[in-house]
């Protein structure tokens, strides 16, 4: 099970995930999956406390799929997420806005 | 209009002051989210999917065009450049910056605007028939009450820690464009055999998990006694209403659970105790608040305007326009403008800046500066002059607000869902989009006539699923959206919930499944009748065996 951590950024709220070296970055495409138990938590305590030094809002483990180097989030909700409205693609990350 | 005094006024600023400063605690991490989030709810401010998302009161659904024009600029400066209007007469705004608000309240609050108790477990915005003051059937204007009660709710000390959220919905017609039997307290203005007027009372209406229609506990209360009642009534569910269990803490859980007459019982004897106390409105006060409703500087007009009957002869476009958006005004040579912003395979509701301006100025042009946003999520004009509907149609079309479907099935009442709302388990605007789409040819609207489809993406019902003629509510099923069928409800005086048809449908099946449905009621209807009124003569079972039997 490959996991990454999500959260919102707490200034505007937008969707962010724990990328390389442990700093938050906008787009999924850049958050290596792990798919190590301990690792999944170590991250999920870094964004513990990013939520206590008021980084982030509601940090969270979710799981991924990850095929031709396409990382995707397994549930629709964080597919959503990390994309944007179906409805607007010219807005979100999608859209790159 | 109402307008703020200097204590709405004084009373709007320090309470944007004031959020303004639990934003900066917030943000230097004074305010962790635990301690922030009840404050910010009871601001109007979410935190959604994609960014915290803002709603604003629309007070009873009545907008100014100054009003109109700063939402506008809040959506074009804060925001995305667009809004979306409510099933509950506000507006939203999906994209906004925690660290904007402060100066996003200032703004709103120099227009007689906020988000005060748009969330939270308080008695949120009143809502209201968008037509009040102007229906041709109306018996009083429900405005001057919904006034009253938005003044005694706003920050109501012994009502601003409810066990749940409390709506209240006010009609003054016959014809129940407000949804009273859908809410906690629904009133129906009304006057008795001796002409006096006053209210019919129902409580315990309510969608969501648990749908009821609201129980009648007081033929006729007298309007002075309007704010005593409902305090008895918010005293008692204060009191007894649940609040072990977020699921059950409604004041319908506690009438289905009492029973509507040992409800009434308590609110009855709640009620002789505080009757004749501060709370009951001296007739000079509902004058006084009156004054703000009177009606604008009608001009004395015949009813018949040739040029109104010429345009439509001559233009089949505008013809069908003034077909469906058109209701009947109780002032000669005016009507009713119902303004769709619900524009085929477009999400119901949205309405960008330039729309939002371009639709002021045509308040402003045609109609004394005013609008209505209504629970449909569309907008009115309500005091158009016949002689001028060409030239505002002609405009409308221009600023993309002339799609003519209002009570048609291209005309949804549709959620936010997954797009957008962090409680929703499926989509539900692009349903909306593609049954706008598969129904697009107004001919075939105009044929099925009047229906009333309504859809939410969670069984919450901010899409009013229950009470739509055809209610669509979708839900996960292992991770897939799945969307369930039902028939039956509706939102008026003849209020009723809808029945799930049977097993539920993908996304593309839910849409032949619509277009199944309405094809058995061409098929069985008799000449005349609604959609509703097939389906009430006829049960479900015609529309079931042609559904379920249709070959895969």
């Amino acid at each position: 099970m490959q996991q990454v951590v999500i959260a919102n950024r707490l200034t505007d709220g937008v969707v962010v995930f724990l990328g390389k070296d442990r700093r938050w970055v906008e787009r999924l495409e850049d958050c290596p999956p792990t798919d190590e138990s301990e690792e999944a938590n170590a991250l999920l305590a870094v964004g513990a406390k990013a939520e206590e030094d008021q980084l982030v809002v509601g940090p969270d483990l979710i799981e991924v799929n990850v095929s031709d180097g396409a990382v995707v989030p397994v549930k629709m909700r964080e597919a959503m997420r990390a994309k944007g409205p179906s409805i607007r693609t010219d807005l979100g990350k999608q859209a790159g806005n | 209009m109402y307008e703020y005094d200097e204590f709405d006024a004084d009373f709007v600023n320090q309470r944007a002051l004031q959020f303004g400063r639990q934003v900066q605690s917030r943000l230097s991490g004074d305010l962790t989210e635990d301690q922030f989030r009840p404050i910010r709810l009871m601001n109007g401010l979410y935190l959604q999917l994609h960014a915290y998302m803002l709603r604003i009161n629309v007070p009873y659904g009545c907008l100014g065009s100054k009003q109109m024009r700063k939402l506008a600029h809040i959506a074009r400066v804060y925001d995305k450049d667009y809004g979306h209007l409510t099933t509950r007469q506000n507006m939203q705004f999906n994209w906004i910056k925690l660290a904007d608000m402060p100066e996003i309240l200032l703004e709103l609050a120099s227009v007689e605007m906020h988000g005060i108790q748009s969330s939270g477990n308080c008695i949120r915005n009143i809502t209201a028939d968008e037509y009040a003051g102007v229906a041709a059937e109306e018996i009083e204007d429900p405005r001057v009450y919904c006034e009253i009660l938005r003044q005694w709710s706003s920050l109501h000390p012994e009502f601003s820690f409810l066990p749940r959220k409390f709506k209240i919905a006010v009609t003054g017609s016959e014809k129940d464009r407000a949804v009273v039997k859908a809410h906690d307290i629904g009133l129906r203005l009304h006057r008795n055999e001796s002409g006096q007027e006053g209210f019919e009372v129902f409580v315990g209406g309510g969608l969501g998990r648990t749908p009821f229609i609201g129980k009648s506990i007081r033929d006729f209360l007298p309007t002075e006694h309007v704010l005593s009642y409902c305090e008895a009534i918010l005293r008692v569910y204060n009191q007894l209403g649940r609040r072990d269990n977020k699921y059950k803490a409604r004041i319908k859980i506690l009438v289905h659970e009492m029973g509507s007459e040992a409800f009434s019982e308590r609110v009855e004897n709640e009620w002789a105790e505080i009757k004749d106390t501060a709370l009951a409105l001296p007739q000079a006060e509902i004058e006084r608040v009156r004054g703000f409703f009177a009606p604008p500087a009608y001009e004395t007009l015949p009813d018949q305007d040739p040029g109104f009957d010429a345009q439509r002869k001559a233009e089949p476009a505008f013809a069908l326009w003034a077909r469906q958006q058109l209701a009947r005004h109780k002032v000669s040579g005016y009507a009713i403008v119902n303004v769709s912003c619900s524009p085929v395979g477009k999400p119901p509701g949205d309405i960008s800046s330039a729309q939002m301006e371009g639709f002021a100025d045509l308040a402003d042009a045609y109609n004394f500066g005013e609008m209505r946003v209504t629970h449909n999520q569309n907008l009115v004009l309500t005091d158009v002059r016949k002689k001028d509907l060409f030239e505002l149609w002609r405009k409308l079309v221009e600023l993309g607000l002339a799609t003519s479907n209002h009570g048609l099935i291209g005309d949804t009442i549709c959620c936010p869902g997954l797009d957008y709302c962090a409680l929703a388990t499926a989509r539900s605007i692009p349903l909306a989009e593609k049954i706008s789409e598969r129904f697009a040819d107004p001919a075939k609207q105009e044929e099925i006539g009047e229906i009333y489809l309504n859809m939410s993406g969670c069984i919450n019902a901010c899409g009013h699923h229950h009470v739509g003629n055809i209610g669509i509510v979708g839900v996960d099923k292992k991770n897939t959206e799945l969307y369930q069928l039902m028939l039956g409800g509706s939102a008026e005086e003849d209020a009723s919930l809808g029945k799930i048809l049977g097993p539920g449908f993908d996304e593309d099946g839910i849409v032949d499944a619509v277009e199944n449905v309405i094809s058995t009621y061409l098929e069985m209807r008799e000449s005349g009748e609604k959609f509703i009124e097939t389906y009430r003569r006829l049960g479900p079972d015609p529309f079931k065996d042609r559904l379920y039997s249709a070959p895969a």
